[in-house]
Protein backbone atom coordinates (compact mmCIF):
# COMPACT_ATOMS: atom_id res chain seq x y z
CA UNK A 1 0.00 0.00 0.00
CA UNK A 2 1.02 3.49 -0.79
CA UNK A 3 0.04 5.17 2.43
CA UNK A 4 2.40 2.70 4.63
CA UNK A 5 4.41 4.99 6.37
CA UNK A 6 6.56 2.45 8.84
CA UNK A 7 6.48 -1.05 8.12
CA UNK A 8 8.65 -3.65 10.30
CA UNK A 9 9.36 -6.97 8.49
CA UNK A 10 10.60 -10.03 10.67
CA UNK A 11 12.73 -8.10 13.08
CA UNK A 12 14.52 -10.03 15.30
CA UNK A 13 16.10 -8.21 18.30
CA UNK A 14 18.61 -9.38 21.07
CA UNK A 15 19.72 -9.14 24.85
CA UNK A 16 23.01 -10.85 24.87
CA UNK A 17 21.17 -14.84 24.63
CA UNK A 18 17.93 -13.23 25.07
CA UNK A 19 15.63 -13.34 22.38
CA UNK A 20 13.36 -10.10 23.12
CA UNK A 21 11.51 -9.57 19.55
CA UNK A 22 10.72 -12.80 17.62
CA UNK A 23 10.10 -11.82 14.11
CA UNK A 24 7.99 -9.12 14.40
CA UNK A 25 5.97 -7.80 11.24
CA UNK A 26 3.61 -4.98 11.54
CA UNK A 27 2.55 -1.47 9.31
CA UNK A 28 1.41 1.75 10.88
CA UNK A 29 -0.30 4.17 8.02
CA UNK A 30 0.00 7.58 7.28
CA UNK A 31 -2.60 9.32 10.20
CA UNK A 32 -3.54 6.55 11.82
CA UNK A 33 -2.85 5.38 15.43
CA UNK A 34 -1.83 1.93 15.59
CA UNK A 35 -1.64 0.46 19.33
CA UNK A 36 0.82 -2.67 20.10
CA UNK A 37 -0.54 -3.73 23.86
CA UNK A 38 0.97 -6.61 25.85
CA UNK A 39 1.68 -7.78 29.17
CA UNK A 40 4.98 -6.78 31.22
CA UNK A 41 8.28 -8.38 29.09
CA UNK A 42 6.13 -8.83 26.08
CA UNK A 43 8.95 -7.10 23.91
CA UNK A 44 7.04 -3.78 23.52
CA UNK A 45 9.63 -1.18 24.76
CA UNK A 46 12.20 -3.17 22.96
CA UNK A 47 10.44 -2.92 19.90
CA UNK A 48 10.40 0.80 20.31
CA UNK A 49 13.87 0.76 21.00
CA UNK A 50 14.81 -1.15 18.08
CA UNK A 51 12.97 1.22 15.93
CA UNK A 52 14.07 4.49 16.67
CA UNK A 53 17.97 2.97 16.55
CA UNK A 54 18.75 2.61 20.13
CA UNK A 55 19.01 -1.10 19.46
CA UNK A 56 19.93 -2.64 15.98
CA UNK A 57 17.65 -5.94 15.47
CA UNK A 58 19.37 -9.11 14.42
CA UNK A 59 17.50 -9.73 11.64
CA UNK A 60 15.02 -7.94 9.80
CA UNK A 61 14.11 -4.61 8.09
CA UNK A 62 12.44 -1.24 9.18
CA UNK A 63 11.17 0.89 6.35
CA UNK A 64 10.17 4.36 6.77
CA UNK A 65 8.35 6.35 4.16
CA UNK A 66 9.74 2.69 1.94
CA UNK A 67 13.76 3.63 3.03
CA UNK A 68 15.23 1.07 5.07
CA UNK A 69 16.34 2.47 7.89
CA UNK A 70 17.59 -0.47 10.04
CA UNK A 71 20.85 -0.03 11.76
CA UNK A 72 20.95 3.90 11.36
CA UNK A 73 22.10 6.09 14.34
CA UNK A 74 19.58 7.35 16.53
CA UNK A 75 20.03 11.07 15.86
CA UNK A 76 19.59 10.13 12.05
CA UNK A 77 16.35 8.40 12.93
CA UNK A 78 14.75 11.32 14.61
CA UNK A 79 16.13 13.50 11.54
CA UNK A 80 14.18 11.65 9.33
CA UNK A 81 10.94 12.11 11.57
CA UNK A 82 10.76 9.27 14.15
CA UNK A 83 10.18 10.49 17.22
CA UNK A 84 10.36 8.32 20.48
CA UNK A 85 8.56 9.26 23.68
CA UNK A 86 10.14 6.67 26.22
CA UNK A 87 8.63 4.56 28.91
CA UNK A 88 8.78 6.74 32.49
CA UNK A 89 9.05 10.05 30.32
CA UNK A 90 12.73 10.44 30.82
CA UNK A 91 12.83 14.51 30.69
CA UNK A 92 15.90 16.52 31.47
CA UNK A 93 15.68 16.89 35.39
CA UNK A 94 17.25 19.47 36.04
CA UNK A 95 16.59 21.68 32.94
CA UNK A 96 13.56 24.24 32.82
CA UNK A 97 10.72 22.87 30.79
CA UNK A 98 11.36 24.87 28.34
CA UNK A 99 14.39 24.40 27.99
CA UNK A 100 13.47 20.58 27.62
CA UNK A 101 10.76 21.68 24.82
CA UNK A 102 14.00 23.57 22.96
CA UNK A 103 16.16 20.59 23.46
CA UNK A 104 12.86 18.64 21.45
CA UNK A 105 13.78 20.91 18.47
CA UNK A 106 17.26 20.37 18.67
CA UNK A 107 17.46 18.97 14.71
CA UNK A 108 15.67 22.23 13.60
CA UNK A 109 17.17 25.41 13.22
CA UNK A 110 14.17 27.31 11.87
CA UNK A 111 13.81 29.54 14.57
CA UNK A 112 10.20 31.05 13.55
CA UNK A 113 8.89 27.13 13.10
CA UNK A 114 9.91 26.34 16.42
CA UNK A 115 8.54 29.19 18.43
CA UNK A 116 5.10 28.74 16.55
CA UNK A 117 5.30 24.74 17.67
CA UNK A 118 5.99 25.64 21.30
CA UNK A 119 2.84 28.00 20.99
CA UNK A 120 0.97 24.78 19.69
CA UNK A 121 2.67 22.57 22.56
CA UNK A 122 1.34 24.98 24.97
CA UNK A 123 -1.83 25.11 23.98
CA UNK A 124 -2.37 21.71 23.83
CA UNK A 125 -0.54 21.11 27.33
CA UNK A 126 -1.66 24.90 29.07
CA UNK A 127 -0.06 23.67 32.11
CA UNK A 128 3.44 23.69 30.69
CA UNK A 129 2.84 26.92 29.89
CA UNK A 130 2.17 28.05 33.34
CA UNK A 131 5.42 26.23 34.31
CA UNK A 132 7.73 26.93 31.81
CA UNK A 133 10.48 28.43 33.75
CA UNK A 134 10.05 25.38 36.33
CA UNK A 135 13.12 22.58 36.80
CA UNK A 136 11.22 19.86 34.74
CA UNK A 137 12.50 17.12 38.01
CA UNK A 138 9.63 19.15 40.12
CA UNK A 139 7.07 18.33 37.89
CA UNK A 140 4.43 15.66 38.62
CA UNK A 141 4.31 12.75 37.35
CA UNK A 142 1.28 13.46 34.82
CA UNK A 143 2.82 16.81 34.33
CA UNK A 144 6.10 15.02 33.20
CA UNK A 145 4.29 12.78 31.12
CA UNK A 146 2.53 15.91 29.00
CA UNK A 147 6.31 17.46 28.79
CA UNK A 148 7.81 14.11 27.60
CA UNK A 149 4.91 14.11 24.68
CA UNK A 150 4.76 18.04 24.12
CA UNK A 151 8.96 17.52 24.09
CA UNK A 152 8.41 14.99 21.35
CA UNK A 153 5.95 17.40 19.26
CA UNK A 154 8.72 20.06 18.69
CA UNK A 155 10.23 17.41 16.54
CA UNK A 156 7.48 17.85 13.96
CA UNK A 157 7.73 14.92 13.66
CA UNK A 158 6.22 11.94 11.06
CA UNK A 159 5.54 9.52 13.24
CA UNK A 160 5.53 9.37 17.59
CA UNK A 161 6.64 6.21 19.11
CA UNK A 162 4.48 6.17 22.76
CA UNK A 163 5.84 4.27 25.51
CA UNK A 164 2.93 3.15 27.97
CA UNK A 165 1.72 6.90 28.22
CA UNK A 166 -0.24 5.89 30.63
CA UNK A 167 2.39 4.02 33.25
CA UNK A 168 2.17 5.19 36.87
CA UNK A 169 -0.88 7.81 36.28
CA UNK A 170 -4.49 8.25 37.77
CA UNK A 171 -7.42 6.65 35.14
CA UNK A 172 -8.17 10.55 35.28
CA UNK A 173 -4.69 11.78 34.25
CA UNK A 174 -4.86 8.98 31.84
CA UNK A 175 -7.86 9.72 30.19
CA UNK A 176 -6.99 13.73 29.99
CA UNK A 177 -3.49 12.72 27.82
CA UNK A 178 -5.54 10.25 25.85
CA UNK A 179 -7.76 13.02 25.25
CA UNK A 180 -5.14 15.29 24.03
CA UNK A 181 -3.60 12.47 21.87
CA UNK A 182 -7.00 12.20 19.87
CA UNK A 183 -7.17 15.96 19.05
CA UNK A 184 -2.98 16.16 18.25
CA UNK A 185 -4.54 13.20 15.62
CA UNK A 186 -7.26 14.13 14.56
CA UNK A 187 -6.38 18.23 14.55
CA UNK A 188 -2.81 17.85 13.83
CA UNK A 189 -2.35 14.65 11.84
CA UNK A 190 0.20 13.30 13.86
CA UNK A 191 0.88 9.74 13.05
CA UNK A 192 1.33 7.48 15.93
CA UNK A 193 2.69 3.97 17.44
CA UNK A 194 1.36 3.70 20.17
CA UNK A 195 2.67 1.03 22.94
CA UNK A 196 0.11 -0.08 25.95
CA UNK A 197 -0.44 -2.39 28.75
CA UNK A 198 -3.88 -0.47 30.03
CA UNK A 199 -5.99 -1.95 26.54
CA UNK A 200 -8.98 -0.12 27.32
CA UNK A 201 -7.83 3.15 26.75
CA UNK A 202 -5.35 2.18 24.02
CA UNK A 203 -8.46 0.60 22.25
CA UNK A 204 -10.49 3.85 22.23
CA UNK A 205 -8.06 5.92 20.69
CA UNK A 206 -6.29 3.60 18.05
CA UNK A 207 -7.35 2.60 14.50
CA UNK A 208 -5.25 -0.54 14.52
CA UNK A 209 -3.69 -3.00 16.64
CA UNK A 210 -1.93 -5.51 17.24
CA UNK A 211 -1.01 -7.57 21.00
CA UNK A 212 2.34 -9.14 21.55
CA UNK A 213 3.43 -11.78 23.32
CA UNK A 214 6.71 -13.14 24.54
CA UNK A 215 8.34 -11.33 21.75
CA UNK A 216 5.57 -12.53 19.05
CA UNK A 217 2.71 -11.00 17.27
CA UNK A 218 -0.21 -13.11 18.30
CA UNK A 219 -3.07 -11.15 17.25
CA UNK A 220 -3.86 -8.22 15.03
CA UNK A 221 -6.73 -6.30 13.15
CA UNK A 222 -8.64 -3.07 13.55
CA UNK A 223 -9.26 -1.57 17.07
CA UNK A 224 -12.91 -2.33 17.14
CA UNK A 225 -12.37 -5.87 16.26
CA UNK A 226 -9.64 -6.28 18.57
CA UNK A 227 -11.94 -4.84 21.54
CA UNK A 228 -14.82 -7.29 20.51
CA UNK A 229 -12.50 -10.23 20.81
CA UNK A 230 -13.49 -12.68 23.40
CA UNK A 231 -9.60 -12.75 24.05
CA UNK A 232 -8.87 -9.01 24.84
CA UNK A 233 -11.67 -8.95 26.58
CA UNK A 234 -10.93 -12.04 29.21
CA UNK A 235 -6.57 -10.67 29.34
CA UNK A 236 -7.19 -7.34 28.84
CA UNK A 237 -10.21 -5.92 29.51
CA UNK A 238 -10.32 -7.38 32.40
CA UNK A 239 -14.01 -9.17 31.42
CA UNK A 240 -12.96 -12.49 32.95
CA UNK A 241 -15.90 -14.70 32.96
CA UNK A 242 -14.93 -18.06 33.41
CA UNK A 243 -12.25 -20.10 34.32
CA UNK A 244 -8.63 -19.34 36.10
CA UNK A 245 -6.95 -16.54 33.89
CA UNK A 246 -3.61 -18.61 33.79
CA UNK A 247 -5.96 -22.07 32.94
CA UNK A 248 -7.56 -19.81 29.73
CA UNK A 249 -4.38 -18.02 28.74
CA UNK A 250 -3.13 -21.13 28.28
CA UNK A 251 -5.93 -22.65 26.09
CA UNK A 252 -6.22 -19.81 24.30
CA UNK A 253 -2.54 -19.40 22.99
CA UNK A 254 -2.82 -22.29 21.21
CA UNK A 255 -5.86 -21.27 19.34
CA UNK A 256 -3.60 -17.96 18.63
CA UNK A 257 -0.60 -19.97 16.85
CA UNK B 1 45.44 43.96 56.70
CA UNK B 2 47.18 40.77 56.60
CA UNK B 3 43.95 38.58 56.42
CA UNK B 4 43.12 40.65 53.34
CA UNK B 5 46.91 39.42 51.66
CA UNK B 6 46.33 35.97 52.85
CA UNK B 7 42.53 35.93 51.60
CA UNK B 8 43.74 37.27 48.05
CA UNK B 9 46.68 34.83 47.72
CA UNK B 10 44.12 31.73 49.13
CA UNK B 11 41.50 33.04 46.42
CA UNK B 12 43.76 33.28 43.25
CA UNK B 13 45.66 29.82 44.02
CA UNK B 14 41.52 28.53 44.89
CA UNK B 15 40.83 29.80 40.92
CA UNK B 16 43.43 27.40 39.91
CA UNK B 17 42.30 24.65 41.76
CA UNK B 18 38.51 25.67 40.92
CA UNK B 19 39.36 25.82 37.29
CA UNK B 20 40.71 22.36 37.13
CA UNK B 21 38.08 21.02 39.51
CA UNK B 22 35.31 22.39 36.98
CA UNK B 23 37.55 20.48 34.34
CA UNK B 24 37.34 16.76 36.34
CA UNK B 25 33.06 17.90 36.71
CA UNK B 26 32.63 18.55 33.18
CA UNK B 27 34.04 15.37 32.05
CA UNK B 28 32.25 13.37 35.03
CA UNK B 29 28.94 14.66 34.24
CA UNK B 30 28.75 13.82 31.32
CA UNK B 31 30.82 10.63 30.29
CA UNK B 32 30.81 9.37 33.81
CA UNK B 33 34.68 9.22 33.29
CA UNK B 34 36.84 10.87 35.44
CA UNK B 35 40.00 12.20 33.89
CA UNK B 36 42.93 11.91 36.09
CA UNK B 37 44.86 13.67 33.58
CA UNK B 38 43.49 17.39 34.41
CA UNK B 39 45.75 18.70 36.95
CA UNK B 40 48.58 17.51 33.46
CA UNK B 41 46.11 19.00 30.67
CA UNK B 42 46.35 22.56 32.72
CA UNK B 43 50.30 21.92 33.10
CA UNK B 44 50.42 20.92 29.23
CA UNK B 45 47.71 24.27 28.38
CA UNK B 46 50.81 26.30 30.10
CA UNK B 47 53.64 25.25 28.43
CA UNK B 48 51.88 24.87 25.22
CA UNK B 49 51.04 28.79 25.92
CA UNK B 50 55.16 29.03 26.92
CA UNK B 51 56.24 27.37 23.75
CA UNK B 52 54.07 29.74 21.67
CA UNK B 53 54.52 32.96 23.67
CA UNK B 54 58.14 32.71 25.50
CA UNK B 55 60.64 34.94 22.86
CA UNK B 56 63.44 31.80 23.28
CA UNK B 57 61.01 29.98 21.73
CA UNK B 58 58.01 30.86 19.18
CA UNK B 59 58.30 34.33 20.36
CA UNK B 60 54.19 34.83 19.46
CA UNK B 61 52.70 37.86 20.84
CA UNK B 62 50.30 36.54 23.91
CA UNK B 63 47.04 37.87 22.67
CA UNK B 64 47.57 36.37 18.82
CA UNK B 65 49.07 33.21 20.35
CA UNK B 66 45.69 32.82 22.90
CA UNK B 67 43.62 31.60 19.91
CA UNK B 68 46.13 29.15 19.27
CA UNK B 69 46.50 27.27 22.70
CA UNK B 70 42.86 27.11 22.90
CA UNK B 71 42.53 25.35 19.41
CA UNK B 72 45.31 23.38 19.88
CA UNK B 73 43.74 22.24 23.56
CA UNK B 74 40.72 21.55 22.18
CA UNK B 75 41.79 19.67 20.07
CA UNK B 76 43.74 17.59 21.98
CA UNK B 77 40.71 17.47 24.40
CA UNK B 78 38.23 15.91 21.71
CA UNK B 79 40.65 13.51 20.08
CA UNK B 80 42.09 12.02 23.63
CA UNK B 81 37.94 11.33 23.72
CA UNK B 82 37.60 10.07 20.06
CA UNK B 83 40.72 8.23 19.99
CA UNK B 84 41.61 6.92 23.71
CA UNK B 85 38.64 6.93 25.45
CA UNK B 86 36.32 5.47 23.05
CA UNK B 87 39.07 2.67 23.11
CA UNK B 88 37.93 1.80 26.70
CA UNK B 89 34.26 2.74 25.98
CA UNK B 90 32.15 0.04 27.70
CA UNK B 91 35.16 -1.03 29.98
CA UNK B 92 34.75 -0.66 33.88
CA UNK B 93 35.06 2.63 35.55
CA UNK B 94 39.00 1.73 36.36
CA UNK B 95 39.83 1.10 33.06
CA UNK B 96 39.11 4.59 32.36
CA UNK B 97 40.81 5.32 35.36
CA UNK B 98 43.95 4.09 34.53
CA UNK B 99 43.82 5.30 31.32
CA UNK B 100 43.44 8.55 32.53
CA UNK B 101 46.47 8.12 35.11
CA UNK B 102 48.48 6.61 32.49
CA UNK B 103 47.85 9.65 30.33
CA UNK B 104 49.55 11.85 32.83
CA UNK B 105 52.35 10.52 32.76
CA UNK B 106 52.58 10.42 29.21
CA UNK B 107 51.92 14.13 29.30
CA UNK B 108 54.99 14.97 31.57
CA UNK B 109 57.33 12.76 29.63
CA UNK B 110 56.10 14.70 26.63
CA UNK B 111 56.42 18.38 27.92
CA UNK B 112 59.38 16.82 29.53
CA UNK B 113 61.57 16.01 26.24
CA UNK B 114 59.81 18.70 24.70
CA UNK B 115 60.45 21.60 27.15
CA UNK B 116 62.82 20.81 29.81
CA UNK B 117 62.22 19.24 33.62
CA UNK B 118 63.74 23.33 34.82
CA UNK B 119 61.34 25.95 35.80
CA UNK B 120 60.19 28.65 33.53
CA UNK B 121 58.10 31.24 33.92
CA UNK B 122 55.77 32.44 30.85
CA UNK B 123 55.48 35.92 29.29
CA UNK B 124 52.53 36.28 30.83
CA UNK B 125 50.66 40.13 30.74
CA UNK B 126 49.29 38.82 33.73
CA UNK B 127 52.60 38.40 35.54
CA UNK B 128 52.38 42.30 36.76
CA UNK B 129 54.81 41.98 40.34
CA UNK B 130 53.65 43.33 43.54
CA UNK B 131 51.97 46.53 44.58
CA UNK B 132 52.63 47.95 48.28
CA UNK B 133 49.45 49.71 49.80
CA UNK B 134 50.66 51.07 52.96
CA UNK B 135 51.70 47.73 54.74
CA UNK B 136 50.08 45.75 52.62
CA UNK B 137 51.51 44.04 49.75
CA UNK B 138 49.14 42.77 47.28
CA UNK B 139 50.11 40.50 43.67
CA UNK B 140 48.36 41.84 41.30
CA UNK B 141 48.82 38.28 39.46
CA UNK B 142 46.50 37.45 42.35
CA UNK B 143 44.06 40.07 41.65
CA UNK B 144 44.45 39.71 37.56
CA UNK B 145 43.74 35.68 37.94
CA UNK B 146 40.84 36.22 40.27
CA UNK B 147 39.55 38.70 37.55
CA UNK B 148 39.80 36.77 34.72
CA UNK B 149 38.34 33.29 36.71
CA UNK B 150 35.21 35.75 37.45
CA UNK B 151 34.96 36.48 33.36
CA UNK B 152 35.57 33.01 32.57
CA UNK B 153 32.91 31.62 35.14
CA UNK B 154 30.40 34.42 33.45
CA UNK B 155 31.33 32.81 30.14
CA UNK B 156 30.97 29.26 30.70
CA UNK B 157 27.63 30.60 32.31
CA UNK B 158 26.46 32.26 29.19
CA UNK B 159 27.49 29.10 27.10
CA UNK B 160 25.48 26.74 28.85
CA UNK B 161 22.79 29.05 29.29
CA UNK B 162 22.59 30.66 25.91
CA UNK B 163 23.64 28.52 23.18
CA UNK B 164 22.11 25.46 21.91
CA UNK B 165 25.54 23.27 22.30
CA UNK B 166 25.79 23.99 25.54
CA UNK B 167 22.08 23.07 26.26
CA UNK B 168 22.87 19.66 24.42
CA UNK B 169 25.77 19.24 26.92
CA UNK B 170 23.55 19.29 30.22
CA UNK B 171 21.06 17.50 28.58
CA UNK B 172 23.44 14.57 27.58
CA UNK B 173 24.81 14.63 31.08
CA UNK B 174 21.00 15.04 33.28
CA UNK B 175 19.77 11.79 30.45
CA UNK B 176 21.77 10.80 28.15
CA UNK B 177 19.10 8.37 27.01
CA UNK B 178 16.57 10.70 26.40
CA UNK B 179 19.63 13.16 24.71
CA UNK B 180 19.62 10.10 22.26
CA UNK B 181 15.54 10.20 21.96
CA UNK B 182 15.86 14.09 21.29
CA UNK B 183 18.27 13.38 17.99
CA UNK B 184 21.26 14.77 20.04
CA UNK B 185 24.56 13.28 18.25
CA UNK B 186 25.56 12.10 22.37
CA UNK B 187 29.13 11.03 21.18
CA UNK B 188 29.87 14.09 19.23
CA UNK B 189 28.57 15.97 22.35
CA UNK B 190 30.64 14.18 24.47
CA UNK B 191 33.66 14.74 22.30
CA UNK B 192 32.91 18.75 22.47
CA UNK B 193 32.67 18.83 26.52
CA UNK B 194 36.17 16.91 26.39
CA UNK B 195 37.41 19.81 24.01
CA UNK B 196 35.63 22.21 26.58
CA UNK B 197 37.64 20.91 29.31
CA UNK B 198 41.06 21.07 27.11
CA UNK B 199 40.23 25.05 26.92
CA UNK B 200 39.63 25.47 30.52
CA UNK B 201 41.99 23.51 31.29
CA UNK B 202 44.43 25.90 29.16
CA UNK B 203 42.91 29.08 31.06
CA UNK B 204 43.95 27.61 34.22
CA UNK B 205 47.34 26.79 33.53
CA UNK B 206 47.97 30.01 31.92
CA UNK B 207 46.26 31.11 34.92
CA UNK B 208 48.88 29.13 37.04
CA UNK B 209 51.78 30.10 35.25
CA UNK B 210 51.08 34.03 35.56
CA UNK B 211 51.52 33.37 39.24
CA UNK B 212 55.09 31.58 39.47
CA UNK B 213 57.43 29.59 38.02
CA UNK B 214 56.13 26.36 35.79
CA UNK B 215 57.65 22.88 35.43
CA UNK B 216 56.19 19.65 34.20
CA UNK B 217 55.59 18.61 37.92
CA UNK B 218 52.77 21.29 38.24
CA UNK B 219 50.04 18.81 37.68
CA UNK B 220 50.24 17.43 40.28
CA UNK B 221 47.95 20.35 42.42
CA UNK B 222 45.09 18.49 40.08
CA UNK B 223 45.16 16.16 43.56
CA UNK B 224 44.40 19.51 45.61
CA UNK B 225 41.90 19.90 42.51
CA UNK B 226 40.66 16.45 43.02
CA UNK B 227 39.67 17.01 46.66
CA UNK B 228 37.88 20.15 46.15
CA UNK B 229 35.70 18.74 43.05
CA UNK B 230 34.78 16.06 45.74
CA UNK B 231 34.09 19.10 48.64
CA UNK B 232 31.58 20.69 45.94
CA UNK B 233 29.78 18.17 45.30
CA UNK B 234 31.27 16.31 41.80
CA UNK B 235 28.10 16.68 40.15
CA UNK B 236 28.12 20.56 40.23
CA UNK B 237 29.97 22.96 38.08
CA UNK B 238 29.68 26.14 40.66
CA UNK B 239 30.20 23.51 43.10
CA UNK B 240 33.49 22.78 41.56
CA UNK B 241 34.79 26.28 42.08
CA UNK B 242 33.26 27.03 45.11
CA UNK B 243 35.22 24.06 46.28
CA UNK B 244 38.42 25.32 44.71
CA UNK B 245 37.95 28.83 46.57
CA UNK B 246 37.52 26.80 49.80
CA UNK B 247 40.74 24.96 49.27
CA UNK B 248 42.53 27.82 48.17
CA UNK B 249 41.86 30.07 51.29
CA UNK B 250 42.40 27.41 53.52
CA UNK B 251 46.25 26.81 52.89
CA UNK B 252 47.64 30.24 53.49
CA UNK B 253 45.12 30.48 56.66
CA UNK B 254 46.21 27.12 58.08
CA UNK B 255 49.92 27.99 57.04
CA UNK B 256 49.80 31.24 58.90
CA UNK B 257 47.24 30.42 62.06
CA UNK B 258 48.14 26.17 62.70
CA UNK B 259 51.00 24.61 63.63
CA UNK B 260 53.49 23.61 60.56
CA UNK B 261 52.76 20.97 58.57
CA UNK B 262 48.49 21.85 58.59
CA UNK B 263 48.46 23.49 55.77
CA UNK B 264 49.63 20.38 53.49
CA UNK B 265 46.89 18.34 55.11
CA UNK B 266 44.03 20.94 55.53
CA UNK B 267 42.56 20.63 52.55
CA UNK B 268 42.10 16.60 52.69
CA UNK B 269 41.11 16.89 56.05
CA UNK B 270 38.03 19.33 55.20
CA UNK B 271 37.41 16.57 52.30
CA UNK B 272 37.38 13.91 54.70
CA UNK B 273 34.89 15.99 57.06
CA UNK B 274 32.81 16.72 53.95
CA UNK B 275 32.43 13.01 52.56
CA UNK B 276 31.43 11.94 56.66
CA UNK B 277 28.98 14.58 57.03
CA UNK B 278 27.80 15.79 53.76
CA UNK B 279 28.97 12.89 51.21
CA UNK B 280 27.05 14.32 48.22
CA UNK B 281 29.01 17.67 48.69
CA UNK B 282 28.71 20.78 50.23
CA UNK B 283 26.88 22.16 46.52
CA UNK B 284 25.54 19.40 45.38
CA UNK B 285 22.76 19.27 42.67
CA UNK B 286 20.59 15.67 43.39
CA UNK B 287 16.97 15.71 42.66
CA UNK B 288 15.08 12.39 42.06
CA UNK B 289 13.17 11.43 39.14
CA UNK B 290 9.39 11.50 39.82
CA UNK B 291 7.56 8.89 38.80
N1 LIG C 1 18.44 -4.60 29.54
C1 LIG C 1 17.95 -5.84 29.41
N2 LIG C 1 18.77 -6.92 29.49
C2 LIG C 1 18.29 -8.17 29.35
N3 LIG C 1 17.01 -8.46 29.10
C3 LIG C 1 16.14 -7.44 29.00
C4 LIG C 1 16.56 -6.07 29.14
N4 LIG C 1 15.50 -5.27 28.97
C5 LIG C 1 14.46 -6.09 28.76
N5 LIG C 1 14.84 -7.38 28.77
C6 LIG C 1 13.98 -8.55 28.54
O1 LIG C 1 13.41 -8.44 27.26
C7 LIG C 1 12.06 -8.79 27.29
C8 LIG C 1 11.22 -7.66 26.76
O2 LIG C 1 11.31 -6.53 27.60
P1 LIG C 1 10.61 -5.15 27.27
O3 LIG C 1 10.83 -4.82 25.84
O4 LIG C 1 11.05 -4.15 28.26
O5 LIG C 1 9.08 -5.50 27.51
P2 LIG C 1 7.83 -4.55 27.74
O6 LIG C 1 8.20 -3.16 27.35
O7 LIG C 1 6.77 -5.13 26.86
O8 LIG C 1 7.47 -4.66 29.17
C9 LIG C 1 11.74 -9.15 28.73
O9 LIG C 1 11.78 -10.56 28.84
C10 LIG C 1 12.83 -8.53 29.52
O10 LIG C 1 13.14 -9.31 30.65
MG1 LIG D 1 8.11 -1.51 28.45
Amino acid sequence: MSDVLLEVRNLETFYGPIMAIRGVSLEVRKGRVVTVLGANGAGKTTLLKTISGIMDPEKGKILFEGKDIQGWEPHRVVQAGIVHVPEGREVFPLLTVEENLALGAYTRSDRAEIARDRDLVFNYFPILAERRYQEAGTLSGGQQQMLAIGRGLMLRPEIMLLDEPSLGLSPLLTQEIFAILKRLNKDEGVTMMLVEQNAAVALELADDGYVMELGRIVMSGTADRLASSEDIQSFYLGHDTEGARGERRWKRKKTWR
Amino acid sequence: MEVLQLLISGLANGCVYGLIALGFVLIYKATEAVNFAQGDFMMLGAFVTLGLVNPEYMGIPFWLALPLVFVIMGVLGYLLDLVVLRAVFGQSQVAVIIVTIALGFVIRFAVGEIWGHEPQSLRSPLALGDVRVGDLVLGLADVAVIIVTVIMTILLWQFFQRTKMGLAMQAASQNQMAAYYMGIPVKRIQGMVWALAGIVAAVAGILYASKGALDPSAGFIGIKAFAAAVIGGFGSLPGALLGGLIVGVIEPFAARYLPPGWSQIAPYALLIAVLLFRPHGLFAQVRAKKV
